[in-house]
């Protein structure tokens, strides 16, 4: 008998993470099941938690860059979008980094960290 | 090895910056400047022996998971060597906005709004009347707020005027079943009174329609599922005009608060307390009896587009009705006060700035080294995520303009000098690990009462906690 998580046990996926602030952009494994906003805090990229991933603020903001990634993404549900509506610089492709977790078919998904930095305005 | 660092730092002595105010914006601010800047110093100074502003004071204490973010600053404070907390300091009090600066290259003031904007109505200061930001404050126990003058026990309806997410939190707060609320960390006076409350009907009063409330979804989808409230509204206030219809399909939230409320006037809740939605609605005069408020008189108002396009404005139609209130609370907006020594717009309740940088008092230059951000410096709207955002712009515009920042005329410039200041004057400045000692008491008393923290209100007995080291 396998379970869901003992068949990906042990297997990663490409994750890269562009930031606007600084214009740095990093490329990252990550174990299926882990969440964008985990995968960007175990590897040093500053994306923010604010409630720690309790779907409470929208600072986990991401912008996934590629539509047919987003496409292929399990649609937000209401409590997410009620957050993402407050969301710095929402898009089309805006999801929430605390939300998504790390499938096989994500393998490769580029997301942009939005930023208000004076250079971009 | 330390010779080399001394010489290090002595040719290129690190920049001194001072935050005033510990809320969201304060902390994001000090992150970001210690992110910026190599090994620049930051203190926060904060009036309040607390740090985290209207995290702890005004967010709702049963929306704990919205706090959480004071994980976060709690761990930069207790942990960045280069980041230091002075509490119980409150500038234009103890010390003025000059002499601060003097020790510092540069100030970020981020002191939020301690104020309220004004309904502009006869009847408005009689007893019973308060604003919203009083009342959260009273129920978060802030020091200055603990005893405000209400008596539940003696209130039957409550009239709140305004439609935003601070109306939503001090209705729900008042009619939400008493012993759900009291497991959170809500002030004990404050659950005494609710245990004893007589509060049977909550009004919201709005000037516009269903179409324009300012409501965020989740805060209303939760007020609208309360345990045995009713909801009451006037189906005539959802009928939309074309123009009400173009505004609703420009946002998506407000096409869904506007749904959500539709949907709550169609089904029917059963309950004993009653939730009461005005809109179209706008309060004109506070009437009292035996000089304290009894109910408030209302203009029925109708939307008309304005002139140039934008949102429809509210205009009264003078026809008038009056509903009962035995607390009246105007939750119409927070403002900000200014201090001496920093331009301030009185209208907009904002320091007047460019990107964060403060103008002087003139406003044909900038003040060097004085920088803005929060609700000080945008006004008193946004969550505690635009405040990172709006952080990160200030910071990058220190950054940009770091070459204007003059030195520190005070010796020893940055903290010693502050603090040996506040010293002469008597001020018992509280560090983070004081702060760490009274918020450890709050837990241990929270503990026994079955609350993940019972609050201290009295400045006085956390100066003592704090001092027992
Ligand atoms: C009732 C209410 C509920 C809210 N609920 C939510 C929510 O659920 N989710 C959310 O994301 N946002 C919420 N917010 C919004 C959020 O709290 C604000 O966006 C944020 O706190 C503003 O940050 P600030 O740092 O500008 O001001 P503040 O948080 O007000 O911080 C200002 C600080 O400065 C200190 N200070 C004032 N004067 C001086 C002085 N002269 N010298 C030194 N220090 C001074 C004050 O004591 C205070 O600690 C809520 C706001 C309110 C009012
Ligand atoms: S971390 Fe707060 S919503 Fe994702």
């Amino acid at each position: 008998r396998f379970s869901a998580a003992a068949e990906g046990e042990g297997e990663t996926i490409s994750v890269t993470f562009k930031d606007e602030k600084d214009g740095s952009e990093k490329t990252v494994r990550v174990p299926l099941g882990k969440s964008l906003l985990e995968a960007a805090h175990d590897n040093e990229v500053e994306l923010e938690g604010a409630c720690e991933g309790s779907l409470a603020c929208s600072t986990c903001h991401v912008i996934v860059e590629d539509q047919e990634y987003y496409d292929k993404l399990p649609e937000p549900d209401d409590d997410e979008n009620d957050m993402l509506d407050l969301a710095f610089g929402l898009t089309d492709t805006s999801r929430l980094g605390c939300q998504v977790k790390c499938q096989r078919f994500m393998d490769g998904i580029a997301l942009r960290i939005p930023s208000a930095s004076n250079d971009q305005q | 090895a330390p010779g080399a660092r001394t010489f290090a730092a002595a040719a290129d002595v690190p920049l001194q910056f001072c935050v005033v105010g510990s809320g969201p914006a304060g902390f994001y601010t000090a992150d970001k400047l210690l992110k910026k800047f190599g090994d620049a110093r930051v203190d926060i100074v904060e009036a309040l022996p607390t740090p985290f502003g209207l995290v702890r004071s005004g967010v709702a204490p049963d929306h704990a998971d919205t706090k959480n973010v004071i994980n976060q600053f709690t761990q930069l404070a207790a942990s960045e060597p280069r980041l230091s907390f002075l509490g119980n300091v409150r500038v234009g009090r103890d010390l003025s906005l000059q002499e601060l600066r003097s020790h510092y290259n540069a100030v970020v003031l981020a002191y939020g709004a301690e104020s309220d904007r004004r309904l502009g109505v006869p009847g408005e200061d009689l007893p019973g009347v308060f604003s919203a930001r009083e009342f959260v404050w009273w129920y978060n126990g802030h020091p200055e707020y603990r005893d405000l003058p209400l008596s539940l026990a003696h209130t039957r309806s409550v009239a709140i005027a305004g439609l935003g997410n601070v109306a939503v939190d001090c209705a729900r707060v008042l009619l939400k079943a008493a012993d759900d609320i009291a497991t959170t960390d809500i002030c004990s006076h404050a659950v005494k009174q609710l245990h004893n409350s007589a509060v049977k009907e909550v009004h919201l009063l709005g000037r516009r329609g269903p179409a324009q409330a300012a409501f965020t979804p989740k805060e209303l989808r939760e007020l609208l599922s309360l345990k045995g409230v009713q909801i009451k509204m006037d189906p005539s206030t959802f009928e939309l005009s074309e123009a009400s219809e173009a505004e609703l399909k420009a946002t998506r939230m407000r096409k869904r608060v506007y749904d959500l409320l539709s949907k709550a006037l169609a089904e029917r809740q059963e309950g004993d307390k009653t939730l009461h939605i005005h809109f179209l609605r706008s309060p004109a005069e506070v009437v009292g009896a035996e000089r304290h408020a009894s109910g408030v008189v209302l203009e029925k108002t109708a939307l008309e587009p304005v002139e140039g396009g934008g949102e429809q404005k509210a205009r009264g139609t003078g026809q008038f009705e009056t509903i009962p209130a035995d607390l009246v609370l105007k939750s119409i907006g927070f403002k900000s006060v200014g201090i001496p020594g920093v331009a301030f717009d009185a209208r907009k309740g904002v320091v007047p700035n460019k990107l964060g940088q403060v103008y002087t008092e003139e406003g044909s230059a900038f003040e060097p080294g004085l920088y803005v951000c929060g609700w000080l410096k945008r006004g008193p709207s946004g969550i505690i995520g635009t405040n990172l955002v709006d952080a990160e712009q200030t910071v990058d515009t220190m950054v940009q303009t770091k070459d204007s920042f003059p030195a520190a005329a005070a010796q020893p410039p940055g903290g010693p000098g502050l603090r040996q200041l506040l010293a002469d004057r008597g001020v018992q400045v509280v560090s983070f690990a004081d702060w760490q000692r009274v918020d450890a008491e709050e837990v241990r008393r929270g503990a026994a009462a079955g609350k993940p923290r019972d609050k201290l209100t009295s400045v006085d007995e956390m100066l003592q906690i704090a001092a027992a080291a």
